[in-house]
Parts: structure tokens; sequence; C-alpha cells
């Protein structure tokens, strides 16, 4: 810092700053500014990429070429109707994709910026709260979407899954996706409050996540459970977005595997629907840049 | 933002102000006002109140009593147009440390109204070089510079800075000065908290020591203690005395030598001493502490 470049400092700058002027517009502005940012950051930290958003793809890899040698799964007795293990796998890993990339992440990502300083400077500087979570919620979406295309890809391209071709099971993938990933970063953002301090936020997290993923039928078939584990597992959203792909990924012959005999999608619709609502509220409630002494 | 500011209505107003926690007070009715245009060091030793006061400003802490106004307005109710309109350097540095120098500093400064430029930001912290550098890539001191950066980067008309050099070389403390001082002419007002005096004489119009929650002593650097405290000391070992080290306080050092001189010859050990800013504070911050010493025992 020499004595020239101090003095051009107190010049004013004639090039126009690039600023964001108060008015109506402006978290929204900011949010898209934030997505950004945020999306940027995601990509450059290699343990997040790994584990929240490779994670289900190699798994997927691993599935399908494991257990290829058990055959197609649900076929009936004169051999027809089954699907690959690969297919069979599909709908659960973009289903664990989903709760990776909303709960996983941003539950960690959020409790660690809590940690570092990272939500103090924000709180102060003029960026609104909204601002910052459609930051959140955008970079959510942004890395989720990339994640899912990708595991279909590798589904229809290294395993020749067959996808569906009728409209009415790709507008079931659309809106249980939407609706879950939507409801999965809004979770995420509420339980991020729960650790204590960033270094503890993985330790905290991830262990509940993975024991989901279990009991939710992402990895082992749901009906698979005991009736008592089932019910468990029918409280928390996972199993119902898994369910859901499986609606839109699987054969409907497949229904009569589920639990009840049937998609029951309308059930998925109100299990999603009340975590969405009860996450939107927490977080409401909740949310504050610094833990505020009393 | 410009010289017509100074003279208006204060920059910050505090009265009375009280932070407790649980039996503990750690604010205990400090009052003090800053001008527009004016830098205000705070100093005190660790756990003095500095940080708690100056986070109570800031609007991170919620006060437990008495008044404070910060740019006309009180920091428990911040607006976000508030916020704009004041600039931040936290005692802890964020970490934020995948994007670059200037990613940060491009991001930030889209967030406020009318920022600065970014680049000529990086150059008034002296990173040109390291704009393009990872900040997790950063040495300490260059990240408290980047701190300082997205203090400033809002074009802030209050800019708070708490204990901002700790961890800079004395190279760069110079050059930081020299940016404050710079921020100064351009009419911002500034609130520093600070464990080095030199750093506080070398910038502060004013300053404030706060001691025990309490604030002990406010006036222009070089007025701060009693006036006794400034009177020069005379110190030497004085042969006659079985060798004991005399001191003496007095006006009028050289005739007092002289005396000594004409009466002893040539006095071992002589030492005229003026006493330093550091000398002065911390004879100020233990008469205080003594002071707090004896109510508690009572």
């Amino acid at each position: 810092m020499s004595a020239d470049t101090l003095t051009r400092t107190t010049i004013p700058t004639a090039k126009r700053p690039r600023g964001t002027a108060f008015g109506p517009l402006r978290p929204l502005r900011l949010g898209l500014r934030r997505i950004g940012y945020e999306t940027k950051t995601y990509f450059r930290a290699g343990d997040t990429v790994f584990f929240t958003f490779l994670f289900p793809v190699v798994l997927l890899g691993i599935f399908s070429v494991a257990f290829d040698a058990l055959g197609p799964v649900g076929a009936n007795p004169d051999g027809t109707g089954g699907v690959s293990q690969a297919a069979y796998y599909l709908p659960g890993m973009i289903a664990a994709g989903i709760l990776l990339s909303g709960v996983q992440n941003l539950g960690v990502d959020i409790a660690v910026e809590r940690g570092d300083g990272t939500l103090k400077r924000l709180a102060g500087t003029p960026l609104p709260v909204i601002s910052y979570f459609i930051g959140k919620m955008g970079q959510v979406l942004v890395t989720s979407l990339a994640q899912v295309i990708l595991l279909l890809l590798l589904a229809r391209v290294a395993f020749g899954v067959a996808l569906p071709t009728e409209p009415a099971k790709w507008l079931t993938f659309v809106w249980v996706y939407l609706l879950g990933i939507t409801t999965a970063a809004v979770l995420g953002i509420a339980i991020s409050r729960l650790p204590r301090s960033g270094k503890s936020a993985s330790a905290v997290i991830i262990p509940p996540l993975l024991v989901l993923q279990f009991i939710s039928g992402v990895y082992l078939s749901f009906t698979l459970l005991p009736t008592w584990l089932q019910n468990i597992a029918s409280i928390f959203p996972l199993k119902w977005i898994a369910q859901g792909m499986r609606a839109a990924l699987l054969p409907d012959s497949f229904a009569s595997a589920e639990a009840g005999g049937s998609w029951n999608l309308p059930g998925v619709a109100i299990a999603l629907g009340i975590w969405l609502v009860v996450g939107l509220v927490v977080c409401r409630v909740t949310f504050r840049w610094i833990r505020k002494d009393s | 933002m410009t010289s017509s500011q100074r003279g208006s209505a204060p920059a910050i107003t505090v009265d009375g102000l009280r932070k407790s926690y649980g039996a503990f007070t750690a604010v205990d009715g400090i009052g003090f006002e800053i001008a527009r245009g004016e830098t205000f060091a705070l100093l005190g030793p660790n756990g003095a109140g500095k940080s708690t006061t100056v986070e109570i400003l800031e609007g991170y802490r919620e006060r437990s009593g008495g008044e404070v106004n910060v740019l006309g307005t009180d920091p428990h109710h911040a607006t976000l147009e508030w916020k704009a309109r004041i600039g931040i350097v936290l005692q802890q540095t964020g970490e934020s440390g995948n994007v670059s120098v200037r990613e940060q500093l491009t991001h930030f400064a889209g967030l406020y109204p009318n920022p600065r430029d970014v680049d000529e930001v990086i150059a008034a912290v002296g990173l040109e070089q390291k704009a393009k550098t990872r900040i997790r890539s950063l040495s300490g001191g260059q990240r408290r510079r980047v701190d300082v950066a997205l203090g400033v980067i809002g074009r802030p008309e209050l800019l708070f800075l708490d204990e901002p050099t700790t961890g800079f070389d004395p190279e760069a403390r110079r050059q930081f000065w020299e940016l404050i001082r710079s921020l100064s002419r351009e009419g911002t007002t500034i609130v520093l908290t600070t464990h080095y005096l030199d750093e506080a004489a070398q910038l502060s119009d004013r300053a404030a020591v706060i001691a025990g929650g309490k604030l002990i002593d406010i006036g222009p650097v070089d007025e701060l203690g009693s006036p006794d405290a400034r009177v020069p000391l005379v110190r030497w070992r004085d042969p006659f005395d079985g060798g004991r080290v005399r001191e003496q306080r007095t006006h009028e050092p050289a005739r007092f030598v002289a005396g000594l001189v004409a009466r002893h010859g040539e006095p071992a050990e002589l030492e005229v001493i003026r006493p330093s800013l550091e000398d002065i504070y911390l004879e100020l911050v233990g008469s205080a502490e003594a002071h707090t010493g004896t109510e508690n025992a009572a």
C-alpha cells in the first residue's frame, strides 16, 4: 500500500459503483447474487462435494454392480416384469440425494457459518435475512438438480435403466422432487440450530440422517423392516420422498410391494406438506444471525 | 461522509449504559458522545467492557439499561438502511476461505447502495498482489486486512474497528494508520478499540479509558490522567543514602538536576523521565482497579 494508492482512495471514483440501491426488489436481487456466491463456494469445498453431491452417485454405481448377479427385482414367475438392480435402487438414491443436498448440506453448512463468524459478519451488513435464505435454497436447488441429472444419466447410460415414458410418471417425478427438495432445504436451515458449535456440526447432523436412510427404504427395501420400525420411519419425510420417487420411476406393478399395497401419493403430498410447514415455522421462530445473549 | 456533516448532531450518544450477565455487571453506567468525523479510541484492559460496549453500539448485543443513539437510531432497532451506513471490523476474523480476496470484496460491495471501488480498496489495504488468492491461503495479518477492507467497502459514515491491527507487523500497522487517516480526512467517524496506546495516540482525537465496566477517564489522548501523572520524574542513585534509588517529581527537572550536581557532583544512574502515555494509562487503570477492590471488600 503505497502513498499513491492511499491518495487514490480519497478521490471520488468516476466509475458507477456496482451496489444495490434500496427498493422493493432488493431482497430478490441480492438473493440471486447470493445463489451464485453460494453455489461457487459449494463446489470449491471438496469434502462437501464428495459426501453430499457424489455420495449417492457412487452408491448407485456400487449397488448396481454388486447386486447385478442377483438378477432382476420383482420379476413374475415367468421371468417377465422385473427391473434391474440399478433401476430398483435409482429412486432410493435420488431420495437420499435430496436428503443429503437439502438437510445434511444446509444443516452442517449454516452451523459452520454460525461457528466461524460468517453469519456475524453478514449480520453487520445490509443483507436481508430473506436474501440469505434465497441464496441457500437456490444453492440447494442448483446442486441437487445437477445431482439428480447425474444419477439419471448414470442409470440410463451406464446401466441401461429404462426411464419412464409416460408423462404422468414424469409429472409425479417433478412434483415429488420439488416438494421434497424444498422441504429438505427448509428442514436443513431449521436443524442448523442444533449443533452448539461449528466443529460439532457434522457429528451432530450426519449420524441421525444416516440412520434415517437405512430405515426409510433407501438402502433396504422398506417392507423388509418390522412394522414398528416402518411406523417410526413413516413419521419422517425421507420415507415419503423415497416412496414418491418409486411411484415415479418404477413400473406400477411394484405398487403392490409398498406398505398398504399402493403408492399412496396423496399421503406423500400430505406428509411432505406438513414437514414443509413445520420447517418454515421453526426457521421463522429460531433463526438468528447470531446467538444473542439475553 | 463529507465535511459538511461535522459539527451536526453527534454520531454516537451513550448515556448510563449498563450490561449485566446474571449477577455480573460487564458495563456499569458508561456515558459519552462522539462527534461526526471524530476518531475516538476506547482503551482498557481485557474484560474491561470495551468490546461489550462496542457490540451494543453495533447492534450485536442488547443492553440491560441506559440510552444509546448511533447515527440517529437505537441500534437495538437497527434497519438495513442503518446497517448500510456503518462498517464493522470485528475482533474475530470470519472464515469464508473458499473465495479470493477480490471475489469476497466484490460480493460484499454488492450488498451496499454506494460502495467503494473494489480495486481501490484492495490497493488501500495493500493486497494488490493477493487479489486473486483464496482468503484461506493468506497469512493472519493479510486476513485481517481483508476484514478491514470488508469493513470499509460499503463507504460507511461510521466505522467500528475492534482491535484491528492485532497480528500486524510494525510496517503494516503504519500503513494501516495511513489508511485510517485518509478515511478520517474523508469525514468518516471512527470508533477504535485497541490495546496499543501508541495507536490511540497516533489516530484518535479523543479517547475513553474503561476499567471494570466504568468510564474512568475521557478526553484528548495527551490530556488523559491527572495532571500530577504528567509531572516529569527525576531518578538517580544516591551514594550518601546507602546507594538507594531516589525519585523526585518536579516541573523543573533541569533546575533540580543542576541542584543535585552542585551539591553532590555527577549523580549516578541519572534519569529524567517524562511519563509516557503508557505509564499514565497503567496508573489510571491500576488505581481504578485498586478502587474497585476496596469497594468489593467493603
